[in-house]
C-alpha cells in the first residue's frame, strides 16, 4: 500500500462527502454526469476506428520504425525511448490518435515497463495542443494566433523531457 | 486530419508491397478495428465513473469555491484585465474544470471565456495576450486523475496503476510553469518588436 493507493479513493470520499454536508441529491447527479460520460464513450468511437485502424496499418509496415530512427539523433540526447517517439508527433494532434498509439505501447512493453510508464507520463501531462489551438480561437473567429503555437509547443517539448526524467527519479 | 490519414494508408500500401508485408497490413486492419471497440468499452466504466463523480462535485458548489479560491492567483497571469471583468470568473471555471478533469464542461466555459476577453480586449482577428495564455494554459494538461491512464494501465497488467499520479503532477506542474514563463517572454518580445 503506498500513498498513489490513497489518491482515487480519497478524492471520490471528499466528494461525496461534501455532496452529502451540502444536501446534494448525489444519485441523481452521479447518473446524470455518468451519462455524459457514456455519451463521450459512444462520440469517440467511429474516430478510435478510424484512427487504430490507421495507426495499426502504419505500425504493421514498420512506420514507426523508420520515424523512430530518423529522430533517434535527438531523442538519444535526452535518453528518450524511442518507443515513445510515436507519441511525440500524435498526441499534440489528435486525443483518439494518441490513446490508439499509447494502447499500442502498453500492449506491446507492458504498463509497468520504463517504457510503458514514461508513455503514461506523457499522456497524461500533456494535451492536443493543435486541436484546442483551433477550437478556442477558431470558436471565436481568431485566424491570427500570433505567438499561441511556439509558446504551447515549447510546453510541450519541456513536457516530453520532464517525463523521461520524473520517471527515471521516482521508479 | 483527412490528409494525414490519406498519407498513411498510402504509404502503407506502397511500404506493404516494397517490403512484402502485406500479410501484416491486411491482418492489421482487421483485427485494429476490432480493437478500437474493446478500448473505448474498456474505457467506457471509467468515463462514466468520473464525470458521474465530477458531476455530484459540481452540484455540490466544489466548482465554484475553487474557483472563487483561484482569482487571486489568476490575477497575476492575466493583469491587464478591468477589476469588474466578466472573463475572468469563467476563466476560474474553466482551469477548475480542467484540473477536475470535465472535459466537457471545460471547452465550453473556455469558449465563453474567449468570447469575453475578445470584447473585452477589443481583439479583431488577432489574438490578444490574454487570449493567447487562456489557450495556452488549456493546452497545458493539469488534471488530477487521469483516470484514463490509470484504466488501461490496469487492463495491460500493471499491478500498481495508480502509481504515475504523483509523476504526473510534477511534470504537469512543471510544464505549465514553463508554458506560463513562455507565454510572457513571448508577450514581451512581441512588444518591443511592435515599437520598433
Amino acid at each position: 500500500m503506498t500513498f498513489s493507493d490513497y489518491i482515487v479513493p480519497t478524492a471520490i470520499l471528499i466528494i461525496i462527502v461534501i455532496g452529502l454536508v451540502k444536501k446534494t441529491d448525489i444519485f441523481d447527479a452521479f447518473v446524470k454526469g455518468a451519462k455524459d460520460g457514456f455519451s463521450t464513450c459512444v462520440d469517440i468511437l467511429p474516430s478510435l476506428v478510424c484512427l487504430m485502424t490507421c495507426i495499426g496499418m502504419f505500425k504493421s509496415v514498420g512506420g514507426f520504425d523508420i520515424i523512430s530512427d530518423v529522430i533517434r539523433p535527438i531523442t538519444e540526447l535526452f535518453g528518450f525511448p524511442k518507443e515513445c517517439t510515436p507519441l511525440i508527433f500524435v498526441r499534440p494532434m489528435s486525443g483518439s490518435g494518441a490513446l490508439s498509439v499509447y494502447n499500442s505501447i502498453i500492449t506491446d512493453y507492458g504498463a509497468d515497463s520504463f517504457i510503458g510508464r514514461v508513455a503514461s507520463v506523457m499522456m497524461g501531462s500533456t494535451e492536443t495542443t493543435f486541436y484546442t489551438i483551433a477550437v478556442y480561437f477558431g470558436a471565436v473567429q481568431i485566424k491570427k494566433s500570433r505567438y499561441a503555437i511556439p509558446a504551447a509547443l515549447t510546453g510541450d517539448m519541456i513536457g516530453w523531457i520532464v517525463s523521461v526524467i520524473a520517471v527515471r527519479l521516482i521508479f | 486530419m483527412s490528409y494525414l490519414i490519406g498519407i498513411i494508408v498510402i504509404f502503407s500500401y506502397f511500404i506493404a508491397v516494397i517490403n512484402g508485408k502485406m500479410n501484416e497490413l491486411s491482418s492489421a486492419i482487421i483485427s485494429e478495428c476490432s480493437n478500437a471497440v474493446t478500448l473505448s468499452i474498456t474505457l467506457c466504466g471509467s468515463l462514466c465513473l468520473w464525470s458521474g463523480i465530477m458531476n455530484v462535485a459540481e452540484k455540490s458548489g466544489i466548482v465554484k469555491t475553487l474557483s472563487s479560491l483561484l482569482k487571486p492567483f489568476l490575477k497575476l497571469l492575466f493583469p491587464n484585465l478591468k477589476s469588474n471583468s466578466k472573463a475572468i470568473g469563467y476563466i476560474a471555471l474553466n482551469f477548475i474544470s480542467n484540473l477536475l478533469g470535465l472535459g466537457n464542461a471545460s471547452t465550453p466555459i473556455g469558449i465563453k471565456a474567449m468570447e469575453a476577453l475578445k470584447k473585452e480586449d477589443d481583439a479583431d482577428i488577432y489574438a490578444s495576450d490574454n487570449m493567447i495564455m487562456l489557450t495556452v494554459l488549456n493546452t497545458a494538461a493539469l488534471q488530477l486523475f487521469p483516470a484514463t491512464i490509470i484504466t488501461l494501465r490496469a487492463k495491460y497488467g500493471s499491478n500498481t496503476p495508480a502509481d504515475i499520479i504523483p509523476a504526473v503532477w510534477c511534470v504537469s506542474a512543471i510544464t505549465l510553469c514553463v508554458t506560463i514563463t513562455a507565454v510572457k517572454v513571448f508577450a514581451l518580445l512581441s512588444k518591443k518588436k511592435a515599437k520598433k
